[in-house]
C-alpha cells in the first residue's frame, strides 16, 4: 500500500533518515519504533510531505506521491497526528470535527451561492458522523466546547477521532499514547482496533512496547536514521541489534 | 440633527470597512496593516470614473473589481509569508499606494486631490441628501454584513477559522491553505474598496492625505476593539470609535488647542489599541464557539 524506496534526509551535517526502505501492507497496524533521535518523526515529516527529501522514492497504491505538498499528499488519503497534539484551540469539539472532511461543498467559495441544499445535507451527514465518533470516545459532553479546554488526553482523542472523519486510507499516529493515564490508553487502544476493522492501515510510532505488541502485526525499527530490523513483535524484541540501540548493551 | 446623521453615515462606513479587516485578522488570522490601501484604491477608482461621467453603478462595481484585483496581485507574494512578514509587506504596500496616489499626477492629480466628486445616482435616484446618504450606506452595512455573515457560518468560513488557529493541522487535514488565505484576502480587498467609494462620493473630495496608516490602526482598533472574530464585534467597534472620534472635531475648544487634538487623538488611538492588547485581548464581545449550520 505505502512504499518507501532509498529515503534520505539530512539536515546539515546529520543524517536524519538515510536510505531507508520499508514496505507497510494492507489490513495493518505497523509500528515504528526506535531511540529518541533515531528519525521516527522525520520520516512521517516526509511521507506527509512536511519536509522536502533529499533522495528516495514514496508511492501510495502504486502512484508517487514524494514531492507533492501536505495537502495533495492528505487528498491522496494519508492523514497523520503529531506528537504534541494539533486540535484547533478556538474552535468547538464539533467544528474541529466537522472541518476534517475532504473536498466538502461548502469550502468551495461559489458553491456557497449556488449549492446550498448540497451543502446543509453534507453538512447533516457529517454532523451525524462526527456526533457518533465523538460519543464513541467520551466527548459528547463537551461537543460545544472550545477544543483548548479539553485536557491533554481528551485532546489526543479528539485528534484521532478527527483524522477519522478525514476519510483517510492510512492514518500516521506521532506517539497517540505519550503524556496520557493508562485507562485512557485502553480506550486509546480499542478504538484504534475498531478503525483498523473498517479497513484502515496504521502507522504508529510509539514507545510504549506493551501498545507496540499488542496492537502492531508488525514492527520497523530505526536507529541513527536507518532500518536496523522489521519484523513481528515478539520477534523483534529478541533481536540483538534492537536490543543493542535500545539498551546501548 | 446632520451631525447626527453625518455620524451615522461615517459609522455605516467604517463598518463595512472594519468588518472587511475583521474576514482577514478576526477570522483568517491574516495581520493585514495595508488594508488602507484598497479603501484608498476604491475611492479615487470610482471617483475618477465618475468625474469622467461614467456611470456610478459601472464605476462602483470597477472600484470593486479593482480593488479586488490588486488584492488579488498582492497576495500571490505576501501571502508565500508568515505571520509578521506578511504584515511588514502589506505595511509597505498601504505606503507604496498612497505614494501612488500623491504622485502620479497625471492620473491623481497628486497633493491637489480630487474635488467634486458627484453623489451617487442609482438607478436614476439620487443620493444627494443626508438621510438619502445614510440610507445607501446602511444598504450597503447590511448587504455586506449579511454575505459575510453567509460565508462565515459556512464550511467556507470554518476553514478559514482552522487556518488562522493551526495552518499546519488544516494543511495535514487536506486544505490548501494558500488558496484559502488568497480567497480571504481578495473579499476583504473588496469591501473595503466598498467602504472606500461610498466614503469618495460622501466627502466628495478626496487626496492622499486621507489614506494613511493611520486610517488602518484606527479600523484595526475597531476590529480589537469590537472582539475580532465575531460578527458584531466590528459594528460595535465602529459605533464606539467613530462616535469618539468624529465628536472630538465638534468641540468647542479654544483655537490654540485645537493644533493639539489631532496628535492627542493619535496618541489615543495608539494607547487604546496597547491596552486592550494586554488586558482584554477578545475586546467587547467575546467569539462563541459555533457549529456551522449553513442555510439555516
Amino acid at each position: 500500500m505505502l512504499e518507501i524506496k532509498g529515503l534520505s534526509k539530512s539536515f546539515g551535517g546529520i543524517r536524519a533518515v538515510s536510505d531507508c526502505t520499508l514496505e507497510l501492507r494492507d489490513y495493518t497496524i505497523a509500528g515504528l519504533i526506535g531511540p529518541n533521535g533515531s528519525g521516527k518523526t522525520t520520516l512521517f515529516n516526509l511521507i506527509t510531505g512536511s519536509l522536502p527529501l533529499d533522495r528516495g522514492e514514496i508511492y501510495f497504491e502504486g502512484k508517487r506521491i514524494d514531492g507533492r505538498l501536505p495537502h495533495e499528499v492528505a487528498w491522496e488519503g494519508i492523514i497523520r497526528t503529531f506528537q504534541l497534539t494539533r486540535i484547533f484551540p478556538k474552535m468547538t469539539v464539533l467544528e474541529n470535527m466537522l472541518l476534517a472532511p475532504p473536498h466538502q461543498t461548502g469550502e468551495n467559495f461559489w458553491s456557497l451561492w449556488f449549492k446550498r441544499r448540497r451543502i446543509r445535507n453534507e453538512e447533516k451527514e457529517h454532523l451525524e458522523k462526527a456526533l457518533e465518533l465523538i460519543d464513541r470516545v467520551g466527548l459528547s459532553h463537551l461537543k460545544n466546547q472550545f477544543a483548548e479546554n479539553l485536557s491533554y488526553g481528551q485532546q489526543k482523542l479528539l485528534e484521532l477521532v478527527r483524522v477519522v472523519m478525514a476519510e483517510p486510507k492510512i492514518i500516521l499516529l506521532d506517539e497517540p499514547t505519550a503524556g496520557i493515564n493508562p485507562s485512557m490508553i485502553r480506550r486509546m487502544m480499542e478504538l484504534i482496533l475498531k478503525i483498523k476493522m473498517s479497513g484502515k492501515v496504521f502507522f504508529i510510532i510509539e514507545h510504549n512496547m506493551d501498545v507496540i505488541i499488542e496492537l502492531c502485526d508488525w514492527v520497523f525499527v530505526l536507529d541513527n536514521g536507518e532500518k536496523i530490523a522489521e519484523g513481528k513483535p515478539k520477534e523483534i524484541q529478541n533481536n540483538p541489534r534492537v536490543i543493542e540501540a535500545y539498551l546501548g548493551v | 440633527m446632520d451631525l447626527f446623521l453625518h455620524l451615522c453615515v461615517m459609522i455605516f462606513i467604517y463598518i463595512i470597512f472594519a468588518m472587511s479587516l475583521n474576514l482577514e485578522v478576526g477570522y483568517t488570522g491574516l495581520f493585514n496593516f495595508g488594508h488602507v490601501a484598497f479603501f484608498g484604491i476604491g475611492a479615487y477608482t470610482s471617483a475618477l470614473l465618475t468625474l469622467q461621467r461614467v456611470p456610478f453603478e459601472l464605476s462602483l462595481l470597477i472600484a470593486l473589481a479593482m480593488a479586488g484585483l490588486w488584492g488579488f496581485f498582492i497576495s500571490i507574494p505576501s501571502l508565500k509569508l508568515r505571520g509578521d512578514y506578511f504584515g511588514i509587506v502589506t505595511l509597505g504596500f498601504g505606503e507604496i499606494i498612497r505614494m501612488v496616489f500623491q504622485n502620479e499626477v497625471w492620473l491623481t492629480k497628486g497633493p491637489m486631490g480630487l474635488p467634486g466628486i458627484p453623489k451617487p445616482v442609482l438607478f436614476t435616484y439620487q443620493f444627494g441628501t443626508l438621510p438619502q446618504y445614510l440610507l445607501l450606506t446602511f444598504g450597503f452595512a447590511a448587504i455586506t454584513f449579511l454575505i459575510l455573515r453567509i460565508i462565515l457560518r459556512s464550511p467556507f468560513g470554518r476553514v478559514l477559522k482552522a487556518i488562522r488557529e493551526d495552518e499546519v493541522a488544516a494543511e495535514t487535514l487536506g486544505k490548501n491553505v494558500f488558496f484559502f488565505r488568497i480567497k480571504s484576502f481578495v473579499i476583504g480587498s473588496l469591501f473595503a474598496g466598498l467602504a472606500g467609494t461610498l466614503w469618495g462620493h460622501y466627502t466628495t473630495f478626496i487626496s492622499p492625505g486621507d489614506f494613511t496608516l493611520l486610517e488602518t490602526i484606527l479600523v484595526l482598533l475597531i476590529v480589537v476593539l469590537g472582539g475580532k472574530g465575531t460578527q458584531w464585534g466590528p459594528v460595535l467597534g465602529a459605533f464606539v470609535l467613530i462616535f469618539f472620534q468624529e465628536s472630538l472635531r465638534f468641540l468647542r475648544l479654544p483655537a490654540e488647542w485645537t493644533r493639539y487634538l489631532a496628535p492627542l487623538q493619535q496618541m489615543i488611538f495608539g494607547g487604546l489599541l496597547i491596552v486592550l492588547m494586554i488586558f482584554r485581548p477578545e475586546g467587547l464581545l467575546k467569539e462563541k464557539g459555533r457549529v456551522s449550520n449553513a442555510g439555516n
